[in-house]
């Protein structure tokens, strides 16, 4: 195996793991936070265990998150030097500035949190988390404008062989970079509520704690709902905007081959990515892509042929992942309303609930294979148009590489699954005993 | 190229970064490190988690931002190092993760194996990356091998030499010690008690290693130069040597919060001491003094460097002001109810 291509399993590998922790931080934070401040305005003891239990998983699941970033962040150095060294000037900036803005916040107010209480006031408990909760968020937004950047380069000037920041507001006011943000962490919110809901609906179904996870259901279905329906809208722009600034990606993702005016689009397709045509292609209505990616019936969609093949990215790929994460999306539509509709008597729906539970890894595959296509769609680019993922890869040995790539598979493969255990474990055990909530400070955990 | 103002801050600040990461951080590490040696049954090992527990994730937060700002304010230094340092640099990473996931997860399952499965796992994750850094921070002391491409002519054991291994022995006594003294400050007596003798002995060894590393440093090394050119920075590692003489002092009458705090002060100036002797280099190159990384020539655009100081600026106050209220908050002794059940 080659260095770049070791070195891109290894990235790819560090970047999906580690976000198989990331949307559930993203949500859950602002979940527990709102079950926190709904026991504050009640007093409701139900919504206090609540808080604790959706928390203690929300911990679980951000510790692997925090440790797994860390190495992401020393992964551009470490196997991406010549990109480094092209675009460190912008994207390592914003890194540095997620860093200051966001992280020292997020893990000051996490133990603040967990380990205040008993030694802080209930109010300020409540503050630590809501602001873990927004701190991840903005750490969140800091990562997509550097992500945002990679897919879109703006605002730079090329000045002595690197890419040199011309204009600071381009940088974060960069469109393509907030419909990536407005995408993602949504997303992220409707896997964290899948996840509450899936969570609940086991417990629903065993009839343990009914009133407690009642609760929890409720608020989740709401949530859940409002996210869903936004993102399949929300979803759509995204298309447009990717259709306009990364032509390569539409084709690659709709497996379009020729470029023409007013583009159909069907309903089968398997694409034949070697002979650059598709084995399968049925059901085509006339003019839908133009009108999709275009919101132009006439419009003209460049198809993959227009590019040489060195300049494309894998098709196969991209155009499946893409399918995967819009099938589930409207999936999730369908699901978040029904819940949203039984959301007062959830235990009467025995079938609901348990599709709810079945449900919980589906959105960690929809928005693996969401990233799997923004990354994978924007190859043979590291910077989209700018430096090629070739150019950027760091010169190092075979052997270093070699080593590397299956640690990290080993160790995060252990971790995930203790991980995973232990979040499945917590989550059945289901909420401490309302006599463990006395205000016994949370050492007592340790 | 001539040197800009922004360069410099963010040199500085460079140095500052690092120094507040080892001082933080190195007390976590230290009394994981020591877990074995302090921590003789379970209840006791519980308190050595206990004392960090709350700190050790704000405390590597300094190493990301250190890191981020590596990459922001010197991207060419940032990716030689990062990637002529790769092998180490990833068993840091893994021992870090380990180490992090470790004390998140002890306890979250009652079972002997789990916990001393994950005990062993915090004790190796925070000696490695105490071995490690001091390894790697010798060697750039020293000076690494690279050429005119920034490629690294050597290899791990060429790292492993004699002077980047007595980096590294100072780096796992000096954390120790300092999490000898954090552990005495936070825990119970008697424990803390015999925290405390702990830190004595191991204060010593840290004395006599600093004393040698500076001997021959200035043997094997140009880290002395700029003091002999500029003698008013030996108020540095004056100042680091007398703060250290201080920890005994404080440990002898029980006031164990001052003797780490002296201790922390020890290792930022130390820190100073290292940032002062490398000035202007980050990364010098020991085969030629002109392919060394300097806060010059791998250094960002001003108008990068000018933004970043802007956001330093406004928000690392507020930084500090929160991270001094959480560890005011947290400050507490532990007490034997904690751990009686």
């Amino acid at each position: 195996m080659d260095v770049l291509l070791a070195s891109r399993l290894q990235f790819a590998a560090a970047a999906m793991f580690h976000f198989l922790f990331v949307p559930l931080t993203l949500g859950l934070s602002f979940l527990t936070a709102i079950f926190q401040t709904l026991w504050l305005k009640t007093g409701d003891d139900d919504y206090k265990r609540a808080a604790r239990f959706w928390g203690k998983l929300f911990l679980i699941n951000f510790g692997l998150g925090v440790v797994t970033g860390i190495t992401l962040e020393f992964q551009f150095g470490t196997n991406w030097r010549f990109y480094s060294q092209y675009v460190g000037d912008i994207f390592g900036s914003l890194l540095a500035i997620e860093a200051t803005l966001a992280f020292f916040l997020e893990s000051t107010f996490i133990a603040v949190w967990w380990f205040g209480w008993g030694k802080v006031s209930p109010r300020v408990n409540t503050l630590a988390i809501w602001l873990t909760a927004i701190a991840s968020n903005i750490s969140a937004l800091w990562i997509l404008l550097a992500n945002g950047w990679m897919q879109h380069p703006v605002g730079y000037v090329i000045r002595g062989g690197r890419a040199e920041l011309e204009s600071f507001s381009a940088v974060l006011t960069n469109s393509f970079a907030w419909w990536e943000f407005l995408h993602t962490v949504p997303s992220a919110y409707v896997l964290s509520g899948f996840f509450v809901l899936g969570v609940s609906a086991w417990h629903l179904i065993r009839k343990n704690e009914l009133s407690l996870f009642k609760k929890s259901f409720r608020v989740a279905a709401i949530w859940t709902m409002i996210f869903s329906l936004y993102l399949i809208v929300e979803g759509h722009i995204h298309g447009a905007e990717v259709a306009e600034k990364q032509p390569t990606k539409l084709a690659a993702m709709e497996s379009h081959w020729v470029t023409e005016k007013g583009a159909g689009w069907s309903l089968l397709v398997i694409p034949d990515e070697e002979n650059e045509r598709n084995s399968v292609e049925l059901f085509k209505i006339p003019n839908v892509l133009s009108l999709l990616a275009f919101h132009d019936p006439n419009a003209e969609v460049k198809g993959l042929k227009e590019w040489p093949k060195e300049e494309r990215p894998p098709v196969a790929l991209s155009f499946w992942s893409f399918r995967i994460m819009v099938a589930l999306g409207f999936l999730f539509g369908l699901l978040s309303i029904l819940a949203f509709l039984k959301r007062r008597q959830p235990e009467a729906s025995p079938k609901l609930l348990k599709v709810l539970i079945w449900n919980i890894p589906l959105p960690y595959i929809a928005a693996q294979a969401g990233w799997m296509l923004a990354e994978v769609g924007r190859q043979p680019w590291i910077v989209y148009g700018l430096m090629k993922t070739k150019d950027a890869v760091s010169p190092l040995s075979a052997v270093q590489v070699g080593l590397s790539l299956p640690a990290f598979i080993i160790v995060y493969g252990i971790l995930g699954i203790i991980c995973f255990w232990l979040i499945a474990h917590h989550a059945r055990k289901g909420p401490e005993p309302v006599e463990a909530l006395s205000e016994k400070p949370a050492t007592e955990t340790l | 190229m001539e040197m800009n103002i922004f360069q410099i801050i963010w040199y500085v600040l460079w140095g500052v970064l690092w120094a507040v990461y080892f001082a933080l951080d190195g007390f976590d590490l230290g009394a994981g490190s020591l877990l074995y040696f302090l921590g003789k049954d379970e209840k006791e090992r519980r308190v050595v988690y206990q004392a960090v527990g709350p700190f050790w994730d704000g405390n590597e937060v300094w190493l990301i931002t250190a890191g981020g700002a590596t990459f922001a304010a010197f991207p060419t230094a940032y990716a030689v190092m990062f990637s002529a340092l790769y092998t180490p640099l990833l068993l840091l990473l893994f021992s870090l993760i380990l180490r992090g996931v470790a004390v998140e997860y002890r306890n979250k399952h009652e079972s002997l194996s789990w916990r001393n499965f994950w005990d062993f796992l915090f004790f190796l994750g925070s000696f490695l990356p105490a071995l490690l850094l001091g390894v790697a921070f010798a060697n750039i002391f020293k000076g690494v091998p690279i050429d005119e491409k920034g490629l690294l002519q050597t290899n791990l054991f060429g790292l492993l030499n004699p002077y980047g291994l007595l980096g590294g022995l100072l780096f796992v006594f000096c954390f120790a010690t300092h999490g000898a003294l954090w552990v005495a400050f936070k825990a119970p007596s008697p424990f803390s008690e015999r925290a405390a003798n702990l830190a004595k002995k191991t204060w010593v060894v840290t004395l006599l290693l600093v004393i040698l590393f500076w001997i021959i440093s200035f043997a094997v090394t140009n880290m002395w130069a700029n003091f002999l050119k500029a003698p008013l920075l030996i108020a540095f590692p004056l100042l680091a040597a007398l703060c250290y003489l201080m920890v005994p002092v404080f440990l002898n009458k029980g006031a164990y919060f001052k003797a780490w705090a002296f201790s922390a002060l020890t290792i930022v100036l130390f820190t100073a001491w290292g940032v002062a002797g490398l000035f202007p280099n980050i990364l010098p190159s020991s085969i030629n003094p002109a392919y060394s990384l300097t806060l010059v020539n791998s250094s960002s655009s001003p108008l990068t460097l000018k933004i970043m100081t802007t956001v330093a600026i406004l928000f690392v106050p507020i930084v500090l002001a929160y991270t001094f209220w959480a560890y005011k908050t947290f400050s507490y002794k532990i007490t034997k109810e904690d751990i009686s059940y």
